[in-house]
């Protein structure tokens, strides 16, 4: 009797396994109840990214009303665990309908990959083609084609300073030269801040080492570098990476486990005085209530404006186009554009939303990307593609412990080499 | 009475589905895995042919900054520290306790609760307790130092170049010695009283009794031991990931993978893969061998 | 070489019969226990830490006064952390106990055939079935994820639930194996076949009513590894769809990651398998010894 009970028991719970198993019905987005949903995949998870999303969803919500916005966003890693689920998504051939892709090179991979589609069409049809800068449709353009529609623009090579540690060390104006930031570090340095310069990991190192690049060879010779025309083993090369590694002397040594929020909090808490950061700092400096902050240009980049921007797909094999489509039309109508990157902190990668309502740095900077000259950021795919991207931030990790000048230059040239344009 | 024959095909066929289950699984999927590593294929399109040891032969001669060399360097360093580090302090423990101890149960709950938690959650509080700030900025175990007063012993722990990896492997041996100290308490306990007996009874001291007796039985716990956490740290992944996220400071070839990964470059990950595999398999399969052999022998 | 481990695990809670050996020349017992305990404070730090930061409020973290207590406790932070755990700690449920019943029934079934019910070649197919246990997942992770797929099963936690089951089967026929094969005798098999019954009838009537401790040693395994796993769960599932340590490595891992939440996530993530280990302790141990092929 105890035995068949058991027994019973058993085929229960085996029953009740395999009805899960047969019967949970997917959790994933998008894949449920039929194909009104648009799933919209990215790794906005929270703060102003999270806000800037909702934004559009708000909006989408009223222009599409056909359609139900779905949020697929994966959160944790900066991005990478979103990557890797996506890549395994698409590889298995089941997309999400729209996903958040770098503009600029990154793009490349998913084109060359064949995983999206082709815009160019709805360019025209929605009248894209004239809304956004020359410079970015010329970026975005693969082969005569468009396969992105970009949300927002953001700019990298900004300079972020403690107004009250600054002054304390006499520093009333931001220098504009490379020459005159070391002096200027130099002299907090004597006024007892230990770490004028606060810095993070991986990516957040390839940015400084990147704006003092754009200082050292300017903006012709620095896109040349992406574009497979340039020279990374020559001699101006390894002069730049000589003052990056003076440049990390006035770093914290522990930037190896900082990310970029905790060197953010070292220049609120008046332990540093800059940081090297791009402009969604703005957001965050004000949504943690931090008034105190100054502004300017990385020294000695001049009016380059080091540009990133998001932007969304339609993948091959998206169960729901049309309603990826008018999601698209969303993301790329002046609507759209004003009221994600208020959110966001960016500014709209359209030239023609009203300036008014947007805070101060963002229409400064709005300003700035109608007549600056402009280039594009590796570390956030505009310049390079993920495998290039991998290997340049293996390179620059590797440097931030050894400090080994001919082994970085000669990595970063074998990476351009191996992964740049010129290999394909 | 009906008596009845024993036939293996029943057996056979009751087993049969685990074994198809892990042919393919196990080495179904290897052998996939293996292929693609010979395949020139670095992105998410088809292969673009064989091209046998080739992979293999970049990640060891042409990997930029010797990237790979480094990795297998970094798990190196890891896995010693983890094996003495657990085998030293489990070793500790259990002649602490094997003879009895007021209250041994307490000790050796405590000492083995860390085994219950995963890796992703205690990497959470050493991350913490791992803080590479020092003097005024000191956190963590640094802030202990600091506090009293032990300036010297404060370190960079896994940000150092060339030794973090040492510090790294510190989580996994508080997670894992107190496993260790149980399978040597198993061991001690396995081992016959006559004996122990018969030792003290020819005079030996405790150090001979220990040395000459005792040890010798526990050979096969150690070696148990040894390819317990020598497999755990050839797959160590969660812990480095929630410490101190995929960088080049703590890459190990499981951590390399899944950036290989991100960049879509299958073959160069897939090789990676077998490698690892592969330095699992030397030392592996002759203890499976070995082990079914001994037993037989009983 | 006996399959002691199997046997001695779930007795070895009870206090030791005291090992007669030599008295003399023994460790003084005030330094034996003042190494024990100095022992137990290192092991429990970071526990400590855990509790403590999880219950300070936010101006209380910080670099500095890390190791004092809380000087107002606050909730906060953990029902922070619940926000964001909450729904995959119901699924990593819906995850691990399956998983744990459906490998230890597997788990049994081989480890009966292998043995009491032999079949030529038994060893080599043991010994293929347990080099299962020692691969690095990485090696089949790549062609695992297309696999899965294309076999219809559900992304997230049914998937889970297929893979963690299957890799499970080496470990849980390892351990009922070497129990059968200490608490089984041959007779009881004998006797069986002497009433007319077959493997099928053996199995569950004879050899079931007796396998109870087998089972919680592979349930209590299972669960845990289940319930700990972060690397098939990284590459097949998601924060939406995933299990807890998923959650707990985005919650800890934000941009702005908020350590008194992350503390708490990580106190909540490890207290199911945490009471497992205390209420079960003494099988918890067994599951670790079974473990090991052979001590």
């Amino acid at each position: 009797m105890r035995l068949s009970r058991r027994m019973a028991v058993a085929a229960v719970a085996f029953g009740t396994l395999m009805a899960t198993v047969a019967c949970t019905s997917t959790d994933e987005p998008g894949t449920g109840t039929g194909t009104k949903e648009v799933e919209v995949f990215t790794w906005w998870a929270d703060g102003g990214e999270k806000a800037g999303l909702t934004g559009l969803e708000t909006v989408f919500g009223t222009e599409c009303k056909d359609f139900k916005f779905v949020n697929g966003a994966v959160a944790g890693g900066a991005g990478s665990n979103a990557k890797q689920v996506l890549a395994s998504r698409l590889q298995q051939g089941t997309p999400p309908d729209t996903f958040q892709a770098h503009a600029g090179a990154e793009l490349s991979d998913y084109i060359n990959d064949d995983q999206i589609e082709d815009l160019s069409a709805q360019y025209g049809e929605w009248g894209l083609s004239n809304a956004f800068p020359k410079g970015l449709i010329d970026n975005l353009t693969v082969d005569g084609k468009i396969y992105s529609v970009p949300a927002n623009i953001h700019r990298a090579n900004v300079l972020w300073g403690n107004k009250t540690v600054l002054a304390k060390a006499g520093i009333t104006k931001d220098a504009t030269t490379l020459e005159g930031f070391f002096a200027d570090l130099d002299k907090l340095k004597a006024a007892g801040v230990a770490t004028p310069l606060a810095l993070g990991k991986d990516w957040t190192q390839q940015m400084l080492f990147e704006a003092l690049l754009i200082s050292k060879l300017g903006p012709e010779k620095f896109n040349a570098l992406w574009n497979g025309t340039g020279d990374w083993a020559g001699a101006d090369m390894t002069a730049a990476i000589t003052d990056y590694k003076k440049l990390l002397t006035y770093t914290n040594s522990d930037r190896d486990t900082f990310d970029w929020t905790d060197a953010e909090k070292m220049l609120m808490d008046g332990k540093a005085a800059y940081q090297l950061m791009g402009d969604w700092e703005a957001a965050d400096l004000d949504a943690k209530g931090f008034k105190d902050y100054s502004y300017s240009v990385f020294p000695g980049n001049g009016n380059v404006f080091q540009w990133l921007a998001d932007s969304f797909v339609l993948p091959k094999g998206a169960k729901n186009a049309d309603g990826t489509k008018c999601w698209l039309k969303t993301v790329g109508s002046a609507a759209g554009q004003a009221e994600f990157n208020k959110k966001k902190g960016s500014i709209p990668a359209r030239t023609d939303v009203p300036a008014d309502g947007f805070p101060a740095y963002q229409q400064a900077a709005m300003n700035d990307w109608k007549t600056a000259v402009q280039v594009p950021s590796c570390p956030h795919g505009s310049a390079c593609a993920q495998t290039w991207q991998g290997a340049v931030g293996s390179a620059q990790g590797k440097f931030s412990t050894d400090g080994d000048v001919a082994a970085l230059q000669a990595a970063l040239a074998s990476a351009a080499a191996e992964f740049g344009p010129k290999a394909k | 009475m009906r008596h009845r024959k024993r036939t293996w095909i029943p057996g056979l066929l009751l087993i049969s589905p685990s074994l198809i289950l892990l042919a393919v699984f196990v080495y179904g999927l290897i052998g996939w895995t293996v292929d693609l590593s010979m395949q020139d294929r670095h992105n998410a399109r088809p292969s673009k042919g064989f091209v046998g040891l080739d992979n293999y032969d970049k990640l060891f001669n042409h990997d930029i900054n010797d990237r790979f060399t480094h990795s297998l360097l970094n798990l190196l360093v890891f896995t010693v520290v983890f094996i003495v580090g657990t085998i030293v302090l489990g070793l500790l423990w259990s002649l602490l306790l094997e003879r009895g101890a007021r209250a041994e149960g307490f000790f050796r709950t405590v000492y083995l609760f860390p085994m219950a938690v995963s890796f992703v959650a205690s990497g959470v509080v050493w991350r913490w307790l791992m803080n590479p700030g020092q003097g005024e900025n000191a956190g963590g175990i640094n802030a202990i130092f600091e506090g009293l007063g032990l300036h010297f012993l404060e370190g960079p722990w896994w940000t150092d170049p060339d030794w973090g990896m040492a510090a790294m492997a510190m989580p996994a041996v508080w997670q894992l010695s107190g496993y260790v100290m149980a399978l040597f308490l198993a061991g001690f306990r396995g081992i016959p009283d006559e004996l122990r007996e018969a030792a003290v009874v020819d005079g030996a001291t405790t150090f001979q009794l220990y040395r000459r007796v005792l040890f010798p039985q526990l050979t096969p716990t150690i070696l148990s031991a040894l390819i317990i956490t020598g497999h755990m740290s050839m797959k160590m992944f969660d812990l480095i990931m929630s410490v101190s996220g995929a960088q080049w400071l703590t890459e190990v070839p499981a951590v390399y993978v899944w950036q290989t990964l991100l960049t879509r470059d299958y073959a160069k990950a897939a090789a990676i893969s077998v490698f690892l595999l592969l330095v699992v398999a030397v030392v592996v399969v002759p203890y499976l061998i070995h082990v079914n052999r001994s037993e037989k022998r009983s | 070489m006996t399959t002691q481990t199997m046997t001695a695990p779930p007795r070895s809670d009870q206090a030791p019969a005291p090992a007669p050996g030599p008295r003399r020349r023994r460790l003084p017992n005030v330094v034996r226990y003042a190494v024990l305990l100095l022992f137990v404070l290192i092991v429990l730090m970071p526990l400590y830490v855990l509790v403590v930061t999880s219950f300070k409020s936010g101006r209380e973290i910080g670099v500095n006064g890390q190791w004092t207590l809380p000087e107002t406790w606050t909730f906060a932070s953990w029902e922070k952390a619940w926000l964001s755990l909450g729904p995959s700690f119901g699924r990593t449920f819906q995850l691990a106990i399956p998983v744990a019943l459906l490998s230890s029934i597997i788990g049994a079934a081989n480890g009966f055939v292998l043995a009491r019910w032999r079949f030529p070649g038994a060893d080599v197919v043991f010994t293929l079935i347990l080099f299962g246990m020692f691969i690095p997942y990485q090696a089949v992770m790549i062609p695992l994820r297309e696999v899965v797929l294309w076999l219809g099963v559900a992304p997230g936690i049914p998937t889970l639930i297929f893979v963690h089951t299957v890799y499970g089967i080496p470990i849980c026929t390892l351990i009922f194996r070497n129990y059968y094969a200490t608490v089984v005798p041959e007779e009881l098999i004998e006797a069986g076949m002497m009433d007319g019954a077959g493997l099928l009838r053996t199995f569950r009537s004879l050899i079931l009513p007796i396998s109870i401790p087998g089972f919680v040693v592979t349930v209590i395994w299972q669960f845990t590894s289940a319930w700990n796993d972060y690397l098939f769960a990284i590459f097949m599932s998601n924060t939406r769809n995933g299990p807890i340590t998923i959650a707990l490595n985005a919650l800890a891992g934000a941009q702005s990651p908020d350590y008194a939440a992350s503390m708490a996530g990580a106190l909540i993530t490890s207290l199911p398998t945490l009471l497992v280990y205390i209420l079960l302790g003494r099988w918890f141990i067994g599951g670790l010894m079974a473990g090991s092929v052979k001590s």
